[in-house]
């Protein structure tokens, strides 16, 4: 029989407790990020100027820039490798040394950033590969790739392949067979894997640092950088830019992913 | 009856899977307009046949033929048949006009002629109303006139059913079977159905391919397969019979005289039987009459279990130490039954019976 969660004595603390642990931080920098005075801890007023000073920030809004290219870029790549590697590894038949294909493109997920990062540019500096941005998108490919994938291979694991043999049965070709059931039916799995592969890439501190150089700097390098000349209420604005972006896309994706779920 | 042409021919078909072999050198035809069923319990291999007609699957060794073509080559896309799935498999992100349309559009249909054949086929199932749902938004038995629809668009050579009646209730599976056989009369196309259920066999074919162990147990009419089986599995599969070992004492041309545990004497019509061997002596339930229905062949016995079953009602009868099951016909006045326990007469005529050697 199930317990009913509410009736455990205590809980209403836990959860206080557990929410103030999480989110805590996120709202200390929220909040003082409307603050008017220059030292971060110390609150004289509300302010907006410190968004003022973020956007007309030229380096600030380069490293945006750069980001957003570095993941888009990446993020197209990744997941139309992974959609592929899915299509081959799910639906294929008598493909050999599935198993092992599986665990290869999954090897980044596994394996220490730092050590693949290393290896990126120790490559990278070997065959004399200098633009800064093409590297970044390399790199990032890379490591997106197994984060498009999962949500895609489950998506096409979960779907019978009734579907597919039925449209083959109604005269589709191949092509017909993908562009009018397979991908309609997956999409929803597609969409996921883009977006945390989207996440991944502008998230990413440790390969984005060991390749950036002068104009090629990502966001999450920048603001390193920023804390390393000591921390500025105009960080805590850049924060709750990124925290209110990230919010937006998640509630697209949520709602989205629903819309998908809904149909099938 | 005039001949008809061979919608399909299948020649030596076997299908190994690793060491395991799915079916052994299957051979048989199907007529132009024929209800063909193939019809086992489950892994006898019959979906496996029918996924090879539709080109999902390849036999081993052997040959398949649509109308004189062989088909073994083309990919399902580029073969004339149509299949209605087991589970339908309309597809959900699509209405369901444009899933009886999706054929059509893959033939090449000029826009005109394939809405003006969506419509008919919406009216020909009686589904006129449910043209812009989605497959999410009907019964199981909506779906499953839309799967036929959609599979009977493209005007198929042949239309395969691979156990198209499974999902649906009593109720209205009994009604999709007529709706089906009508439907084949109507539209004229060869129908190959595969089922396990041999019931729905019997009473929708014209031919059934009984298949069991991964061969050709017997193909005939549904009356040749119930009243004259080929053999025990056959007898044993279809419907319900009694088996008695019995000792074949003479065989002459299509008859035996066989020798019964109780020591009757029983000549009757046979297959496979050879003289100074064991056969098998199989009697039908419905065949066996009991107290004033019993004639010919009388024996005493008493009921050791009665089921009763609304039309009729089966007795287990012990005779001497074996167990028959007799199936008696509640009448049309209310009528009598028979106590557990009870001393019965039963009696059956001897060429009611058959011999079966295999």
């Amino acid at each position: 029989m199930r317990q009913d969660v509410r009736r455990y004595p205590g809980l209403g603390l836990l959860v206080l407790l557990f929410f103030g642990w999480l989110y805590l931080p996120i709202a200390v920098v929220i909040g003082f990020s409307f603050n008017e005075n220059r030292l971060v801890s110390v609150w004289t007023g509300f302010s907006l100027k410190w968004y003022g000073a973020a956007l007309s920030n030229s380096a600030l809004v380069d490293a945006v820039r750069t980001s957003l290219t570095v993941a888009l870029i990446a993020t197209a790549l990744a997941t139309l490798t992974a959609l592929m590697a899915a299509l081959v590894l799910v639906r294929g038949r008598d493909v050999r040394a599935r198993r092992l294909s599986e665990v290869v493109v999954n090897l980044p997920l596994l394996l220490p950033e730092i050590v693949v990062a290393v290896a990126v540019l120790i490559l990278f500096s070997q065959i004399g590969l200098t633009n800064g941005l093409l590297k970044l998108i390399l790199a990032h490919t890379a490591f997106c790739i197994p984060f498009a994938f999962l949500p895609i291979r489950a998506r096409l694991q979960g779907m019978t392949p009734d579907f597919e043999e039925a449209a083959q049965d109604l005269y589709a070709s191949p092509w017909v067979v993908f562009r009018r059931v397979t991908l309609p039916l997956i999409l929803p799995g597609v969409f996921a894997g883009a977006m945390l592969a989207f996440v991944m890439s502008m998230d990413d501190f440790i390969t984005s640092n060991m390749l950036a150089s002068g104009g090629n700097t990502t966001l999450p390098v920048y603001i390193f950088g920023l804390i390393k000349q000591g921390t500025t209420p105009e960080l805590n604005a850049i924060s709750t830019l990124i925290i209110a972006a990230s919010l937006l896309l998640a509630t697209i994706a949520l709602s989205l992913t629903f819309r998908g779920r809904g149909k099938s | 009856m005039t001949p008809r042409g061979k919608a399909i021919e299948v020649k030596e078909v076997s299908k190994d899977f690793g060491t395991f072999r799915a079916l052994e050198s299957v051979s048989f035809e199907i007529f132009d307009n024929e209800f063909f069923t193939l019809l086992g319990p489950s892994g006898c291999g019959k979906t496996t046949l029918l996924r090879m007609l539709a080109g999902f699957d390849t036999p081993t060794t052997g040959s398949i033929h649509l109308h004189g073509r062989p088909i073994l080559d083309l990919p399902p896309h580029k073969r004339r048949v149509n299949t209605v799935f087991q589970s339908y498999a309309l597809f959900p992100h699509l209405s369901v006009e444009q899933n009886i349309a999706f054929g059509l559009e893959n033939l090449g249909w000029a826009k005109d002629r394939r809405l003006a054949r969506t419509a008919a086929m919406l009216d020909m199932v009686h589904m006129t109303q449910f043209a812009r749902r989605r497959p999410d938004q009907l019964s199981g038995g909506q779906r499953q006139r839309i799967a036929l629809a959609r599979a009977l668009a493209p005007e198929p050579e042949v239309l395969l059913l691979d156990e198209p009646l499974s999902a649906l209730d009593l109720k209205l599976r009994q009604a999709m079977r007529d709706e089906l056989r009508q439907l084949q009369r109507r539209t004229g196309i060869t129908f190959v159905f595969v089922t396990h259920d041999q019931e729905e066999a019997l009473d929708m074919s014209d031919r059934i391919c009984v298949l069991g162990q991964g061969r050709i147990q017997h193909l005939g009419t549904p009356n040749e397969i119930y009243e004259d089986p080929e053999n025990r599995f056959v007898a044993d599969f279809i419907g319900e019979t009694n088996f008695l070992a019995v000792e074949v004492l003479e065989v002459t041309g299509d008859r035996a005289r066989v020798r019964t545990p109780m020591g009757l004497e029983v000549t009757t019509f046979q297959k496979g039987a050879i003289a100074g061997q064991k056969a098998m002596l199989s009697l039908r339930p419905e065949k066996i009459g009991m107290e004033d229905q019993a004639t010919g062949e009388v024996m005493r016995g008493r009921i050791t279990n009665r089921n009763y079953m609304g039309g009729y009602t089966h007795y287990t009868v012990d005779v001497a130490g074996t167990e028959f099951r007799v199936s008696k016909r509640n009448a049309v006045t209310h009528g009598q039954s028979f106590e557990p326990g009870r001393e019965v007469t039963l009696g059956f005529r001897q060429d009611s019976a058959r011999v079966l050697g295999r």
